[in-house]
C-alpha cells in the first residue's frame, strides 16, 4: 500500500481524485462516503486503514449495537456491578474490598485457519483486556465448539486449539477451571473458539481506559510491531471465508506467552505505583484501535508519532503499523513526571517501552509519519461513531416447520433392554462423553487456588487464603436449543450457567457473553440474533444478573449454511467460604438422592434426540427463571448449612447423565426408583430445565425436606447412593466399569 | 542414497520468540553486534533411489503438507551434492 511521495493529509487534500482501495479493505460504498464526508476530503491511505480495521463488523458492532443495547436498558438493578458494559471488561463487587473483572471473547476465525496460534492468542487476548482493568488474572475458561467428533478436519482443529490454549495458559500460570466441548456438524468449517478469563482486583485498583490530561504522554509497551494480523479485523474476522481470496487471507499473530507474562507483572507494578492514568491492551486493529480508543474516552486529542514504534520489520508502512495486530502489547498514558518510573519499571521486567505521542487539549487524533501528517480525524468517529446498521431481519420461513417437527413423537425405547442400550449409547456419544482427554491437557491447579475445575458444574477459585472468598464462573450454551427457539435457546444457556454456579454453591452475580452467529446480512440469522439478545436481556433482568460486557461474533457461516445460533453465557457467581462449596462427585454410600424441581416430557433439541435419532426438531425445554431462582436459593443455602454433600444440575443428557458423572467421579453407584407419575425413559431422558440431583445425608433428610417444602420447590426421593452400578429399579442395571469404558473411552479414541 | 534438506522458517512477518529469546541473550553472553536472530528448522532427507523430479515433487509435497505449517511458515528443498554428504560425515 506504500505510496510516494507520502500520503499526508495535505497531499490528500490536494488531490481528491486518487483511488483508494477501500473495497479490498472491506468497507461497502456508503461506509467510505461517510468517511469522505466526515473529512471533508478523501482519506489519507492512513485513514482509510484506521476507519476500515475501526468500522469492521469485528471492532464497530454495527450490526449488532441496535439489539446489544438491551442489554443496558434492560439491566437489573444491582449493587454488585462496578463498571459496565463498555469497558475492557466488566467489573462486579464480590465483598470484602475485592471485585472481580471477567469477560468471554471469541477467536473462531483465526482459531481456523491456524488452530495452535489461534487459540493461543485468544487466551492471550482475554488476558490483557483483563490486565488493563488493573486485575490479576486467575484463571480462564475455554467454551469450544468443533464439527462432527469424527470429521477428520476436527482431528486436525481439535489437538491444535486445545494444545494452544494448554500451553499459553500454563505458560502464563493461569488454571484453566471450565468451559465446554461441543461437536455438531453445523461447527464444521465454524469452529467456536471463545476463551474467557477472570482477574481480580482491591475496588481502589479499578482502572479505566481514557487518555485524559494535556501533555500526558502515551507509551506503547510489550513485543514489538510486526506484519502479523493485518487487515485480520477487519477481513478475517468480517467475511465469510469463501469471500476472501488466498492473497486476501492475512497473516496470522503468533502469540509468545512468555512476553505476556512479563506484561502482566510490568503492567501490575505499574498500577501499585500509581503512575497510568489509562490503558489500553491492543487487541483486534491494534493501534489503530489503542489510540482512537483512548482518545476518543478522554478528554482530549492525541498526537502521536509513528516513527517511535519499535517495530520488527523496518519495511512496514504506515498502514500497516496502524493496523498490525502483533500480539502481547499495550498503550498506557502516564504523566510526563512519571515517564521515566514507568519506563524503568518496563525496563526491570524486559519490556520494551517506547513514548509515541502524548495527549493534547485539542480534539483531533494526529498521527505523523517522516515529518509528515498522515492522519488528522475526530477519534470519537474512528471509535465510537461508526456505522449503526438496522440490519432486517424475518424469522425464517422454515421456523414452524422445525417446531412442529416434535421429538416427542420420536419412537421410544420399547423395552428395558432398549433404554439400557440407548442410555448407554447416550453417556458415550461425543457430546456427553467426558471430556478428560481434553481437560486433562490444561494446567487445572497452578497458582494453588483452584477449588474446583472441570468436570465439575462451575469452576471455583479462592481470593481471600484468609476469609476463604472465593468466585465461581460457568459457562454454557446450547446451538440446538437456540436453532429451534433463539428467545428460549438463549434464557436457557443463561439459566444453565446460573444453574451451574449455584449448583456449587455460589451465589450468581453477574453475566458475560459471547454471541456467535452466522452472517447478519442474512436476516434469518439477524432474526435469531435478535431474538436471542431479547432473550437474554430479559432473562438477566428477571435473574438480577446484569451483563457487565461481552463480545459478538457474526459471519460464522461457510456458504449458505450459518452455524446453529450460538449464544454463550457465562455466569459469574462468589462463595463466602470455598470449604461450603459443593462437588458432583457422590460422596458416600448410603447418602439419598433427590431430584429438585419438574421432570415434563421435554424432548426438542435433546442429546437422546441427537444420539439416538440424529434429529432436530420440536421445541426446546421450557425456561422459568422464578423456579431457577428458587433452586438456586435453595442449592446455596444447602450447601451453606452442609445439607448436601453432593449436586449436579440437569442439562443436556437429563437425569441419567447427571448420576452417571456423578458416580464415576465419585466411584460408587446409584439405586435409582422411577418415581410415580413418570415413565422411566422421561425420568431418565427428558431435558426439563429447573433441576439438579442432590446427595442428602440421612441425618439432614428432615431439615432439607421442611426448607424445601417451606419454600415450595418440589423435591422427590429418587433413591440412594450405593454399590457399584447405576441401576434403575425394575429397568436395568449398569455397572460402573461399563459406563466408565463408554463415557470415557470415546473421545481418547476418536482423538488421540 | 542421496540426501535432501528441508529448510522450514517461520515467514518474515510471523514472531519467532525462540529467535528473539537468542537475540536477546547474545549481548549477555558477550557476543555483540548481531541485531536479529531467526531460529528454524531442518529436516535431513535420505532418499532411497535416484533423487529426480518426482521424487522432489513427493518431497515438496510431504514438505508442504506435513513439514511445514504453511498458515505460518515457509520452507526450501534442496538437494545435497554427494560431495558435500562426504564432507558432512568427515
Amino acid at each position: 500500500m506504500s505510496r510516494t511521495p507520502l500520503d499526508t493529509v495535505e497531499h490528500a487534500a490536494a488531490t481528491p481524485d486518487v483511488e483508494l482501495p477501500w473495497a479490498e479493505l472491506g468497507l461497502k460504498k456508503d461506509e467510505y462516503e461517510r468517511i469522505v464526508e466526515i473529512l471533508g476530503r478523501r482519506p489519507t491511505g492512513a485513514e482509510l486503514a484506521m476507519y476500515s480495521v475501526m468500522w469492521s463488523e469485528h471492532c464497530s458492532y454495527k450490526s449488532s449495537k441496535v439489539h446489544l443495547r438491551q442489554f443496558g436498558e434492560k439491566a437489573p438493578q444491582s449493587d454488585a456491578m462496578l463498571v459496565g458494559i463498555g469497558e475492557n471488561a466488566g467489573v462486579v463487587d464480590v465483598g470484602q474490598g475485592y471485585a472481580v473483572t471477567f469477560k468471554v471473547e471469541s477467536h473462531n476465525h483465526p482459531s481456523y485457519v491456524e488452530p495452535y496460534q489461534g487459540a493461543a492468542t485468544g487466551v492471550g487476548g482475554i488476558v490483557r483486556d483483563i490486565i488493563a482493568m488493573g486485575a490479576r488474572p486467575v484463571a480462564v475458561v475455554d467454551p469450544l465448539r468443533f464439527g462432527a467428533a469424527d470429521h477428520p478436519d476436527t482431528k486436525r482443529v481439535l489437538p491444535g486449539v486445545v494444545a494452544g490454549i494448554g500451553g499459553y495458559g500454563n505458560c502464563l500460570g493461569l488454571p484453566n477451571i471450565g468451559g465446554e466441548v461441543v461437536f455438531d456438524a453445523c461447527y464444521q468449517g465454524n469452529p467456536l473458539v471463545n476463551a474467557g478469563a477472570i482477574g481480580v482486583m482491591r475496588h481502589e485498583d479499578i482502572h479505566l481506559a481514557k487518555a485524559s490530561g494535556a501533555g500526558n504522554k502515551v507509551i506503547l509497551y510489550g513485543a514489538r510491531t510486526g506484519g502479523d494480523g493485518i487487515g485480520g479485523a477487519s477481513i478475517l474476522a468480517s467475511e465469510t471465508f469463501d469471500d476472501a481470496k488466498p492473497s486476501k487471507r492475512p497473516a496470522v499473530q503468533v502469540g509468545d506467552p512468555f512476553q505476556e507474562k512479563l506484561l502482566i507483572e510490568c503492567t501490575l507494578e505499574a498500577f501499585r505505583e500509581k503512575l497510568v492514568v489509562g490503558i489500553q491492551d491492543l487487541g483486534a486493529a491494534g493501534l489503530s484501535c489503542a489510540t482512537s480508543e483512548l482518545a476518543s474516552n478522554g478528554s482530549g486529542g492525541m498526537r502521536v508519532t509513528l516513527d517511535d514504534v519499535p517495530l520488527r520489520d523496518s519495511t512496514l508502512s504506515p498502514e500497516e503499523i496502524l493496523m498490525s495486530e502483533s500480539q502481547e502489547r499495550m498503550c498506557a498514558v502516564v504523566e510526563p513526571e512519571k515517564v521515566d518510573r514507568f519506563l524503568e519499571i518496563c525496563d526491570k521486567w524486559d519490556v520494551i517501552a517506547t513514548v509515541i505521542g502524548e495527549v493534547t487539549d485539542g480534539d483531533r487524533l494526529e498521527i505523523y509519519w517522516h515529518g509528515g501528517k498522515i492522519v488528522d480525524v475526530d477519534p470519537r468517529t474512528v471509535a465510537h461513531e461508526g456505522p449503526v446498521y438496522e440490519r432486517p431481519y424475518a424469522r425464517p420461513d422454515w421456523q414452524d416447520a422445525l417446531q412442529a417437527d416434535d421429538a416427542n413423537a420420536l419412537p421410544r425405547p420399547a423395552t428395558s433392554e432398549e433404554l439400557k442400550d440407548q442410555v448407554l449409547k447416550l453417556v458415550a456419544s461425543p457430546n456427553q462423553a467426558s471430556k478428560k482427554w481434553i481437560t486433562s491437557q490444561y494446567d487445572h491447579f497452578v497458582q494453588g487456588n483452584t477449588v474446583l475445575a472441570q468436570p465439575e458444574d462451575s469452576g471455583m477459585i479462592r481470593v481471600d487464603e484468609e476469609t476463604g472468598l472465593g468466585v465461581a464462573i460457568a459457562t454454557d450454551g446450547n446451538g440446538r436449543y437456540a436453532k429451534l427457539d433463539p428467545y428460549t435457546g438463549a434464557q436457557l444457556a443463561l439459566a444453565e450457567a446460573y444453574r451451574n454456579v449455584a449448583t456449587t454453591g455460589a451465589r450468581p452475580l453477574a453475566v458475560s457473553d459471547c454471541l456467535n452467529f452466522g452472517s447478519p446480512e442474512d436476516p434469518a440469522v439477524m432474526w435469531q440474533f435478535a431474538e436471542a439478545v431479547r432473550g437474554l436481556a430479559d432473562g438477566c433482568l428477571q435473574l438480577g444478573t446484569p451483563v457487565t460486557g461481552g463480545n459478538v461474533s457474526l459471519y460464522n457461516q461457510t456458504g449458505e449454511a450459518a452455524i446453529h445460533p450460538t449464544p454463550v453465557v457465562a455466569v459469574l457467581g462468589v462463595i463466602d467460604d470455598v470449604a461450603r462449596r459443593t462437588p458432583v462427585a457422590f460422596q458416600e454410600e448410603g447418602q439419598l438422592l433427590y431430584l429438585l424441581g419438574d421432570t415434563r416430557e421435554e424432548f426438542g433439541g435433546s442429546a437422546w434426540s441427537q444420539v439416538v435419532h440424529d434429529h432436530l426438531g420440536g421445541l426446546p425445554p421450557q425456561v422459568d427463571l422464578e423456579r431457577e431462582r428458587l433452586l438456586a436459593e435453595i442449592l446455596i443455602s444447602a450447601s451453606r448449612d452442609g445439607m448436601i454433600d453432593s449436586a449436579h444440575d440437569l442439562s443436556d443428557g437429563g437425569l441419567v447423565q447427571a448420576v452417571v458423572e456423578s458416580a464415576l467421579l465419585g466411584g460408587v453407584g446409584a439405586r435409582l426408583v422411577v418415581p410415580d407419575g413418570l415413565d422411566a425413559f422421561t425420568f431418565l431422558l427428558s431435558e426439563s430445565a429447573g433441576r439438579a440431583i442432590v446427595a442428602v445425608p440421612r441425618s439432614e433428610e428432615v431439615r432439607f425436606n421442611d426448607m424445601c417444602g417451606a419454600r415450595g420447590l418440589p423435591a422427590t426421593r429418587i433413591g440412594v447412593v450405593d454399590g457399584d452400578a447405576v441401576e434403575v429399579q425394575g429397568e436395568f442395571s449398569l455397572s460402573l466399569a461399563e459406563l466408565r469404558e463408554a463415557h470415557e473411552g470415546t473421545i481418547p479414541a476418536l482423538l488421540a | 542414497m542421496a540426501r535432501v534438506v528441508v529448510d522450514v522458517m517461520l515467514k518474515p512477518e510471523i514472531l519467532d520468540p525462540q529467535g528473539q529469546a537468542v537475540q536477546r541473550a547474545l549481548p549477555r553472553l558477550g557476543f555483540d553486534g548481531i541485531s536479529d536472530v531467526r531460529q528454524g528448522k531442518r529436516f535431513e532427507l535420505e532418499v532411497d533411489g535416484p533423487v529426480d523430479e518426482a521424487a522432489l515433487a513427493r518431497i515438496h509435497d510431504l514438505a508442504e503438507s506435513f513439514l511445514a505449517n504453511t498458515v505460518i511458515e515457509d520452507f526450501t528443498v534442496k538437494v545435497e551434492e554427494a560431495a558435500e554428504v562426504a564432507e558432512a560425515a568427515k
